[in-house]
């Protein structure tokens, strides 16, 4: 299929692009640096410095590092036990952590409320038990908890693929080499699965980071992340310079984690499929 | 043993945090009180209020409508641009999937306000139009991650095979490409129907007023206490879906491993 | 022969209730190039797991030195193993993948440099340090493999089809190179592959296995030339498997025509089957053979032309440096130490178990 009229067949994806993703992003770096008389300011992106914008900043930052950590440390193991059970499960594997999104996202955040709730189901069962009550509804426990079931799927799908891909016998031909488990494990199959790693990082932190509607659902009304800062810029306060000013300040983390992945996942070898 | 046992109950432990939640909502659909927190009995008629409950149906038929269409279109768009894509050279692709990748990648606060900023500098009125078109451009990015890899393993001789045999391109690519790929097309196109379907974020910045997808029906909702129709509505969608991807998998198996 | 190195003692090993292994007995002996040959699903690579300890037999045991090894996990074996296609740590560049094995002993960092220049220097891969494995062909992946497994000095190299992957050319090459390693090491190599030529021209001894049992243990020469059953004749090289009934000692009769043979020991009018290699029927004039055929087939194969002759109702192949023209009337004689009388099996079963004690 080398013909190269069949490049032109990529130009209403190129036109589509450069208008709704290109142009678009444009229109945000122009809004973050101008004023309302249209002249350039790096106001709107120092804004971010105020000690409001800076204490948002810094709480979603602390939340989504932590969440991104949780998910991580729950994320790995599961992905090996799942990566050395039956190998034709590849799919069905994939379905159950794609299925909880077909119930919507909102509803399934907000029923953590109703199991999070002094007298919800948790505390009933911990009560049972004996054990004393959690009570993280409306605290940034509860925000990390929302994150942590929201994007956990995005962290075990790319590590499971990752370990997948692993041919048994570098395993073993580790431990032929006198490997013990513990060093096979810290020698080979955890360097051979940062590139899973490094998307699921990615895959994790980045919409923890901008998520205005977790901390909203579970938060109460009491804190603000920064995403929660912008959307109030755009949909009630109507500054939408200082809006895109602060989403400016976002894509700056984004990109220094892009750029990490970048490096550490050359080939482009994790993914989420 | 032990080990396989503490496996076993780590990964039923995942599932219950997973799961819980959906089972939980699947109660409220049949508790007889309005409000979340207390259990007033068992019972059906939030099923049957739902079916009379316009707004929520409007926002149900909007939800779909926007979905299949959007994932349709990201499909055709995203297929051919594969197409072209793949007899690209090395940098010019390198380009076109950076660019592919940045929706993805970007948040999607992010993407969702740099729409809006489009469509209100093009003065374009905010409603379905707008949401459609913000689906389209996040939806494509997944049938070209599921389409691609299948286009790579692709023999380019078949093709040259059948061009050889007498068949013209369009009918070469639909009778020997396209069966090939359609794993990858159809794994994309559920890809984006299911993104497209759970999507928050960008509906809620390229939405107009008065116009609702479920998502946006639900986010207003969550002040006043959401509607218990609005559960029974997500039980028979879950279910629903539940019930198809059982029949699926009942239904006998291509040979050779399909990766969603 | 050298002394005996490992003892595999009755050894079984099932996968989902299917035997894989039944009962195998083998000793391998110090400095010996040892190769268990057979199809795929034979058991030679279950066998050579359980020696690298990365499958545990069901039943039997695993001797090592007088040692009893069964159990012993993987790294504190005395053996490595070069896998199929290679293994190596992408991630590590390829002095990092020979020092592995040292580093994990916490060997000085001098020893390992001279290691790993003197195993570059066998596999004649000097100067390759620094390169990643991704960037060496597959002969050379091939090398740094076996490299990074003899630089831990192991007393047995077990080797999992390590030429599978290669082309013919280089699959040549690298047999002449196995058998210098192994010469200059002076340890044991044990071999799996399904190819009976590099089977035969690599090993000291060669164990031809089938469905879970050893049907032949011997010399490349004797298993090529004194089959000692249809299985192994079949497997090894092309031959003749004739259907023949042994009239007494040193008498067959194969399709109906007494051949004189060899053997001895088979009593009156038994069944038995006749190998026959292509090389050893002689072709002559009608009235000179012992049969007589017609030539079916011609085929010039470069070193010999490879003909078939129906006689008797049989299609018999020929190997032969004259040629006879499709058509030719021909006699077929064969030397009695060219006949090789085996017992028939009595059932399926029994063929595959074959005559293993």
């Amino acid at each position: 299929m080398k013909n190269s009229r069949l490049k032109l067949l990529s130009s209403p994806y190129i036109v589509w692009a450069v208008i709704f993703i290109i142009v678009p992003l444009g229109m945000v770096f122009y809004y973050g640096l101008t004023d309302k008389t249209g002249a350039f300011t790096l106001e709107n992106v120092m804004a971010v410095m105020s000690e409001e914008h800076a204490k948002a900043l810094w709480i979603s930052l602390g939340l989504s590092l932590l969440s991104t950590a949780v998910c991580f440390f729950l994320a790995y193991p599961l992905a090996m036990i799942l990566a050395h059970m039956n190998v034709n499960q590849h799919s069905f594997i994939v379905l159950i952590f794609i299925l909880p999104m077909w119930m919507n996202f909102l509803l399934r955040t907000l029923a953590w409320q109703t199991l999070l709730e002094k007298t919800g189901a948790i505390n009933n069962l911990l009560s049972f038990f004996h054990l004393p009550p959690l009570n993280i509804i409306n605290t940034p426990y509860a925000i990390v908890l929302g994150m942590v079931y929201n994007f956990l799927p995005f962290m075990v799908l790319p590590i499971y693929n990752a370990l997948v891909k692993i041919d048994p016998n570098v395993v073993n031909a580790a431990k032929d080499l006198g490997a013990n488990p513990i060093q096979t494990f810290f020698k080979i199959t955890l360097p051979l699965s940062i590139p899973g790693i490094i998307s699921g990082i990615t895959m994790v932190f980045i919409p923890a980071l901008t998520t205005f509607v977790i901390s909203k659902l579970l938060g109460g009304s009491k804190i603000l992340l920064i995403g929660n800062v912008i959307e109030e810029e755009f949909t009630q306060a109507g500054n939408w310079h200082l809006g895109s000013g602060l989403s400016i300040v976002l894509m700056i983390f984004i990109l220094i984690n892009m750029a990490a992945s970048a490096i550490f996942d050359k080939d482009g070898e994790g993914g989420l499929l | 043993m032990i080990k396989t046992t503490a496996k076993k109950i780590y990964i039923v432990l995942i599932f219950i945090f997973l799961y819980a939640p959906i089972a939980t909502l699947m109660v409220f659909s049949f508790n007889k009180s309005r409000t979340r927190a207390k259990w007033g009995g068992f019972t059906f008629q939030w099923y049957l209020s739902l079916l009379g409950n316009r707004e929520i149906m409007q926002a149900l038929w909007n939800t779909l409508f926007i979905a299949l269409v959007s994932s349709l279109s990201a499909v055709v768009i995203g297929t051919v641009a594969c197409i072209a894509i793949n007899n690209m050279n090395k940098r010019r692709r390198a380009v076109i999937l950076g660019i592919t990748n940045i929706p993805m990648l970007n948040a999607d606060i992010v993407t969702g306000i740099s729409l809006m900023l489009l469509f209100i500098s093009l003065g374009f009125k905010f409603g379905l139009g707008t949401i459609l078109l913000s689906h389209i451009t996040f939806n494509i990015p997944y049938v070209i991650l599921c389409v691609m890899p299948r286009m790579k393993q692709l023999n380019p001789s078949t093709y040259e095979a059948a061009l050889d045999l007498g068949a013209s391109p369009v009918l070469a690519f639909f009778k020997v490409v396209f069966p090939d790929i359609l794993p990858g097309v159809l794994s994309g196109f559920l890809m984006a129907f299911t993104m497209s379907l759970d999507d928050f974020i960008i509906t809620h910045f390229t939405k107009g007023a008065g116009v609702d997808t479920l998502s946006t029906k639900i986010y207003t909702e969550v002040k006043k206490g959401i509607k218990p129709e609005m559960y029974a509505l997500s039980t028979i969608i879950f279910v629903t879906v539940l019930l198809l991807l059982f029949l699926v998998n009942k239904a006998p198996k291509e040979k050779n491993e399909r990766r969603i | 022969m050298n002394k005996e190195l490992i003892n595999l003692v009755d050894i079984s090993k099932a996968f989902d209730g299917e035997t894989v292994l039944d009962e195998l007995n083998l000793n391998i002996h110090e400095n010996e190039f040892l190769t268990l040959l057979g199809p795929s699903g034979c058991g030679k690579t279950t066998t050579l797991r359980i020696l690298g300890g990365f499958a545990t037999p069901d039943k039997g045991s695993v001797i090592f030195d007088g040692k009893d090894i069964t159990n012993l996990p993987p790294n504190k074996r005395q053996l490595n193993t070069v896998f199929q296609k290679y293994a190596l740590f992408s991630h590590m560049n390829i002095a990092e993948n020979i020092a592995f094995g040292l580093k994990i002993k916490n060997k000085p960092k001098t020893y390992i440099d001279d290691k790993i220049k003197y195993a570059l220097k066998l596999v004649n891969l000097e100067g390759f340090e620094k390169r990643m494995p991704d960037s060496l062909s597959g002969g050379q992946q091939q090398r740094i493999a076996i490299a990074r497994a003899i630089v831990n000095e192991p007393k047995v190299l077990l080797l999992d089809e390590p030429l599978g992957a290669l082309d013919l050319k280089l699959r040549q090459d690298m047999q002449y190179e196995l058998i210098r390693l192994k010469n200059e090491l002076g340890i044991t190599f044990i071999y799996v592959t399904h190819d009976q030529e590099e089977a035969l021209t690599m090993s000291d001894t060669i164990v031809v296995m089938n469905q879970g049992y050893i049907q032949q243990i011997g010399t490349p020469e004797t298993i090529y030339n004194e089959p000692e059953n249809a299985f192994v004749a079949d497997f090894i090289g092309d031959s003749n498997i004739i259907d023949a009934i042994m009239l007494e000692d040193r008498l067959v009769s194969i399709l109906d025509t007494r051949f004189h043979c060899v053997d001895t020991g088979f009593g009156r009018n038994q069944p038995v089957d006749v190998v026959i290699r292509p090389e050893d029927v002689e072709l002559t004039a009608p009235e000179d053979g012992i049969l007589k055929g017609t030539v079916t087939h011609l085929i010039f194969k470069g070193v010999h032309y490879e003909m078939e002759v129906t006689a008797n109702g049989f299609e018999w192949l020929v190997h032969s440096t004259g040629m006879f023209p499709v058509g030719t009337e021909v006699g077929i004689k064969v030397d009695p130490f060219n006949i090789q009388i085996m017992n028939k099996p009595a059932s399926e079963d029994e063929e595959a178990a074959g005559i293993e004690e």
